[in-house]
C-alpha cells in the first residue's frame, strides 16, 4: 500500500500536542487572521483526516486503520477526562472505545462527520465506566493513607472562629455610614442587581457603586486592623 | 507517546483483524425496508383474510381511517427512530419521532370508540389482542435482525423503539381484518397488547441487541 493512502504519512502529526498547523491554515490564516478562524480550519483538517482514515479502513486498508486508531486515542482520552473520569481509568475507557469503534465501524456514514460519531461512543463508554465505579465499593487497603485522609467535616474550633469572624463583621458593618451599609446589604449580601437596588433605595446606580466601593474599602481596613486578615 | 505505547498491542490486534465492511444504508432506507415487510403482510392479509366490502365500509369512517393511518405512521416513525438510535452520534431526541403519529393514532382510536358497540363485540376483544401479538412477533424478529447490524449504545431504547414499531405495525394490520370499528374495550385491549409487545422487546430485544456489538463489556452497558 502506498503512503499516499495513509491519513498520517509522517506518523507524528496526529497527536494534538505535537500537531503542526496544516498547510492550509498557514496559507489562509497568516499573521493577521483571527485565531478562532485558524482554530476552526485546524479542527476541520483533523476531522477531514480522521474521516479519510475511516473511509480507508472501511475499505480494508489496515495501515490507514492503525494510524486512525492511534489518532483516536488522544481524542477518546480527552472526552473521558472531560466527563470527570479519574486518570487511572482513562486507559480502560480508551480500550473499550477502540473495541466498540472496531465492531461498529460499518455504522459510520462516510457522508457524515467522524468526530461526533467517535465522541458519542467514547462518552457512552465513559458513562459505563463511571457507573461501574459508582457500583464498586470504595475501599482503602493502605492504613497510613486511611489515617492521613482529611476529614470532610469542620476542624475543632472552626465554629468558634467563624462566630468570632461574624461578630467582628457585624460590628464593622454597624460602624459604616448608612448609605454605605445600605449598598453592602443590597448589592453584597442580598445579591440584588444594581437596577433592583437603585429602585429599592431610590439612589442612582452610580451612587450605589461608589458607596459599595467605599464600604468595602472601609470594611477591609477595619477587619485587617482587628483580625490580621480580611476576606472582604 | 507512552499513552500510545500502552495501547499498541490492542491497536495492532484491531488493525490485524480488519476486514473491509460496507457502510450501513441510511436509517431511512433501512426503516423503509422494514416497513416494506409490514406492507407485504398487509397484502397477504388482504388477499387471505380481509372482507374487502366490509373494509371499504369501515374505512369510509374518517376516525377509523385516521387511526389505521396513524398506527402505520407510528410504525414507520418508530422504525426510523430505532435505526437512528443505533447510529452513534445521532441525537437521542430522534426517539421522540413516533410521538406525533402515536398521538394521532391514539386520539383517533379514542374518538372512534365513543360510538356504541355492535352486538357481540365484547367476545372478540381477546382475539384482537392475540392477533396483535401474533403479528408483532415476525415484525419484532425482523426489527431485531435489522438492528443487530447497528451499534445501539442504548440497547434497551433501541429495542423498545423496535417493539413500538412492531406493535404499531401489527395494530395497523389488525385494522384491515377488524370486524368493526374499535370499541372502548377494544381500545383498552389494544393498548395492553401494544404495551406487552413493547415490554417484551425491551427485555428480550435489549438482551439480544446488547452483546451484538456496542453495549460494552458483558453487554450490560445501558438498560435505560
Amino acid at each position: 500500500m502506498s503512503t499516499a493512502c495513509l491519513p498520517f504519512p509522517d506518523g507524528v502529526r496526529h497527536t494534538p500536542s505535537r500537531h503542526t498547523p496544516p498547510r492550509q491554515a498557514g496559507r489562509n490564516a497568516g499573521v493577521s487572521a483571527p485565531r478562532a478562524e485558524a482554530r476552526r480550519i485546524e479542527g476541520m483538517d483533523t476531522e477531514e483526516r480522521l474521516a479519510g482514515g475511516m473511509r480507508a479502513a472501511q475499505g480494508g486498508d489496515a495501515a490507514a486503520y492503525r494510524a486512525l486508531l492511534e489518532a483516536c486515542v488522544p481524542v477518546i482520552a480527552a472526552a473521558a477526562r472531560r466527563q470527570g473520569l479519574p486518570p487511572d481509568e482513562v486507559d480502560d475507557v480508551v480500550q473499550e472505545t477502540l473495541l466498540t469503534l472496531h465492531q461498529a465501524r460499518r455504522t459510520w456514514d462516510p457522508a457524515r462527520p467522524f468526530l461526533p460519531w467517535l465522541r458519542a461512543i467514547a462518552q457512552r463508554r465513559t458513562v459505563d465506566a463511571l457507573r461501574r465505579r459508582g457500583r464498586r465499593p470504595q475501599e482503602s487497603h493502605d492504613p497510613l493513607a486511611y489515617e492521613a485522609h482529611p476529614d470532610a467535616g469542620p476542624l475543632p474550633g472552626e465554629g468558634l472562629e467563624r462566630r468570632d469572624q461574624g461578630r467582628r463583621l457585624a460590628a464593622a458593618m454597624a460602624a459604616l455610614p448608612e448609605r454605605q451599609r445600605e449598598a453592602v446589604e443590597h448589592l453584597g449580601l442580598a445579591e440584588r442587581s444594581l437596577d433592583e437596588a437603585a429602585a429599592l433605595t431610590g439612589r442612582s446606580k452610580g451612587a450605589l457603586k461608589v458607596n459599595l466601593h467605599r464600604a468595602l474599602k472601609a470594611l477591609r481596613s477595619t477587619l485587617t486592623r482587628d483580625g490580621g486578615r480580611a476576606d472582604v | 507517546m507512552s499513552e500510545l505505547r500502552r495501547h499498541a498491542p490492542l491497536l495492532d490486534a484491531l488493525a490485524g483483524d480488519l476486514a473491509p465492511v460496507r457502510p450501513l444504508a441510511p436509517p431511512l432506507v433501512r426503516a423503509l425496508a422494514w416497513f416494506a415487510a409490514v406492507l407485504g403482510l398487509a397484502l397477504v392479509l388482504l388477499l387471505a383474510a380481509a372482507d374487502l366490502a366490509d373494509l371499504r365500509q369501515r374505512m369510509a369512517q374518517p376516525v377509523v381511517l385516521v387511526a389505521a393511518l396513524g398506527a402505520g405512521a407510528t410504525a414507520l416513525a418508530a422504525a426510523l427512530a430505532a435505526c437512528l438510535s443505533g447510529v452513534p452520534g445521532r441525537s437521542r431526541f430522534w426517539a421522540l419521532l413516533p410521538l406525533p403519529p402515536a398521538l394521532v393514532w391514539i386520539g383517533a382510536s379514542g374518538v372512534g370508540c365513543l360510538s356504541p358497540s355492535p352486538p357481540g363485540a365484547a367476545d372478540q376483544t381477546g382475539g384482537c389482542a392475540v392477533t396483535i401479538m401474533a403479528l408483532s412477533l415476525p415484525l419484532s424478529l425482523l426489527a431485531v435482525l435489522m438492528l443487530r447490524r447497528t451499534c445501539p449504545l442504548r440497547p434497551a431504547l433501541t429495542a423498545g423503539l423496535g417493539g413500538l414499531a412492531a406493535a404499531a405495525g401489527a395494530a395497523a394490520l389488525l385494522a384491515l381484518v377488524h370486524p368493526h370499528a374499535a370499541t372502548a374495550a377494544d381500545l383498552a385491549i389494544h393498548v395492553v397488547a401494544v404495551a406487552l409487545v413493547v415490554l417484551a422487546n425491551l427485555v428480550a430485544g435489549g438482551r439480544l441487541l446488547g452483546p451484538a456489538s456496542c453495549s460494552g463489556p458483558g453487554g450490560r452497558a445501558d438498560r435505560r
